[in-house]
């Protein structure tokens, strides 16, 4: 089944450059509708920076991001998330002076709505959605509250719940579990599984392994801004390379 | 609480005004006109700055520049037509505030912070140097509006016109501030304020809400211009680009509290009168540093400003009621 799948996400030959040093050197990945990704690296290797590339927080100096057949590489952040592609900051960027419903009013109001062929949701209705989703997410208790205030748990839902509220088709996911204990990371896990029943994409950073393995239908592996494994998780885990990779840090 | 609609506000507000102008016909004499005009001439520039500084998170130093880009279109154009109907250059100046407004954006925007509020205070200096230059305005040496002699629309004496202009002035200045807060757009602004990349990645048009923001706040201080030549009779730069409107228009929003419509209209009417009882009490030069001490005083005590006070208020009052229940 899964060979007919068409494909969502095309990264081919991203390169990034900070001044003198190359974050990405020349990074291909590649997504069908409806996959879960598992992204893994050491640190620094370039996971955020290649998530920014994807989703227009940083302009990649070569190659080529195309979603759904469209080339998006040039397009403005705001106009990558409207066409379905959202993510979770892997620091918690709350907007701290609304409350937890309000902060995903925003992307239902501007990402959602702005989406050709869907029904404009009503402030109203945006509120309505908002806590459907806050309640599958566990902060239904909390919608009320201002989201500055919250816990470092609640911030990081809070991250993944705002880029739920997009309605996005593909959903990147940047180390939401980072510092949860183990019920709180299987309680995410849930989350990001429920998501294929409808249909979305996933593409999760995550230093987890656990998390990593039971979740991806592949596993991608990044070292120093190159791609040096990609595939079925468990022959990628016994990939000498990647071994080497992960113990020699 | 269910907030009220802009359909109902909207007469609300012009029917307080139109109230408040009729009251305003019992006042003892001219001093209270030309008080009150002072007052009603900061609600409208606190109310502008509001909509970039306090929705939007930019602050901008620049208040003066766009008040004197007002004030100077309408000399520019009763230079050249005398007999020019208000109305024309209200609208005019408003234009030309306006652009000014989303120029500055476009030049500066990409800045953050500090850096942007540099870059007002820039444009300042910059459009100040023109004027000075700028020899049919009058050019450092100032120009002369004069009133007609008759005031339109049966008022009698032009102050009591002007100052009925100012009002209905201000009342659509606040309601522009609240259509924005309570619309979409004002959603969008407040993501901006809190976290730009943030409202970016959730689809918010960041830099097209931005340049609107500039432009709206803009063409506001430029209509709150539009009637001050005629106000003063003699215009020149020095006090046209006073420092205390950059000053004021800060603090006047500060003071009362940034986040909705009220509070730069009660920050405007107490720091305003005060001000004005200051000026024939005691004497004027005190004024900025009165200003100065209240800035400072509820800067360190209470940052949400008389708002933020009065909803903390309000928040304990119903915990109260809750445990008693
Ligand atoms: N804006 C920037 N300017 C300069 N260097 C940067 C910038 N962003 C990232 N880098 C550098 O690029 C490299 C890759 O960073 P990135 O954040 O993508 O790594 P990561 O794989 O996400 O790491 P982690 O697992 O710690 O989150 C790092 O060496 C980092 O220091
Ligand atoms: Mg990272």
């Amino acid at each position: 089944m899964s060979e007919m799948r068409s494909e969502l996400l095309v990264v081919k030959g991203v390169v990034k450059r900070f001044g003198g040093f190359t974050a990405l050197d020349g990074v291909d990945l590649d997504l069908k509708v409806g996959e879960r990704l598992g992204l893994i690296g050491p640190n620094g290797s370039g996971k955020s920076t290649l998530v920014n590339c994807i989703c227009g927080t940083l302009f990649n100096d070569q190659g080529s991001v195309a979603f759904e057949g469209e080339e998006i590489s040039r397009l403005a952040a705001h106009k990558r998330i409207r066409r379905g592609l959202a993510r979770s900051f892997q620091l918690p960027k709350p907007f701290a002076t609304m409350t937890v419903v309000e902060n995903l009013c925003v992307p239902i109001l501007y990402a959602a709505n702005a989406r050709p062929g869907v029904v404009r949701a009503s402030p109203a209705q945006a509120v309505e959605q908002a806590m459907e989703i806050l309640n599958k997410i566990g902060l239904g208790a909390k919608a009320r509250e201002m989201s500055g205030g919250l816990t470092q748990v609640d911030m990081r839902k809070l991250e993944l719940a705002r880029a739920m509220a997009s309605r996005p088709k593909l959903l990147i996911s940047d180390e939401a579990m980072a510092g949860l204990s183990n019920s709180e990371v299987d309680e995410i896990l849930e989350l990001l599984f429920a998501m294929k029943e409808q249909g979305i994409a996933v593409i999760m950073i995550e230093h987890i392994m656990r998390a990593v393995m039971r979740f991806s239908e592949r596993v991608a592996v990044l070292v120093a801004g190159k791609k040096i494994a990609d595939g079925d998780p468990e022959e990628v885990m016994r990939n000498p390379e990647v071994e080497r990779a992960y113990l020699g840090e | 609480m269910q907030k009220m609609s802009n359909k109902v506000f909207i007469p609300v507000v012009y029917g307080v005004a139109l109230a408040f102008g009729l009251l305003s016909m019992l006042a003892p004499n001219d001093y209270f006109y030309s008080a009150a005009y002072t007052v009603l001439l900061f609600v409208i520039l606190s109310s502008a700055w509001n909509i970039l500084g306090g929705y939007t998170g930019y602050v901008n130093f620049g208040t003066a520049a766009f008040f004197a880009m007002g004030a100077y279109t309408t000399v520019a154009i009763f230079k050249f037509a005398p007999g020019t109907p208000l109305i024309v250059m209200i609208i005019a100046g408003m234009l030309v505030a306006g652009l000014t407004g989303l120029g500055m954006g476009a030049l500066t925007l990409r800045l953050r912070g500090v850096f942007f509020s540099i870059a007002t205070l820039a444009l300042s200096v910059v459009m100040f140097t023109f004027v000075v230059n700028w020899d049919y305005v009058g050019g450092a040496r100032g120009a002369y509006v004069i009133a007609p002699r008759v005031a339109p629309l049966g008022f009698g004496r032009y102050i009591y016109f002007l100052y009925a202009v100012m009002i209905f002035l201000s009342a659509t200045a606040m309601i522009v501030a609240r259509i924005i807060e309570t619309s979409t757009i004002g959603r969008g602004l407040e993501a901006i304020r809190d976290d730009e990349l943030a409202a970016e990645c959730c689809g918010v048009p960041t830099l097209r809400l931005k340049l609107l923001s500039t432009t709206i706040s803009g063409a506001l201080m430029g209509m709150a211009g539009t009637t001050y030549p005629y106000f003063v009779s003699y215009v020149e730069p020095a006090s046209t680009f006073n420092l205390s409107y950059a000053v004021n228009s800060i603090a006047m929003p500060l003071i009362g509290g940034m986040t909705t419509w009220v509070g730069p209209l009660i920050g405007a009417v107490l720091l305003g009168t005060v001000q004005q009882v200051v000026q024939v009490t005691i004497s004027s030069a005190w004024n900025l540093l009165i200003v100065g001490v209240l800035l400072v005083l509820f800067v360190t005590l209470a940052p949400e400003g008389i708002m933020g006070l009065w909803y903390d208020f309000r928040k304990k009052q119903r915990a109260k009621k809750g445990a008693a229940q």
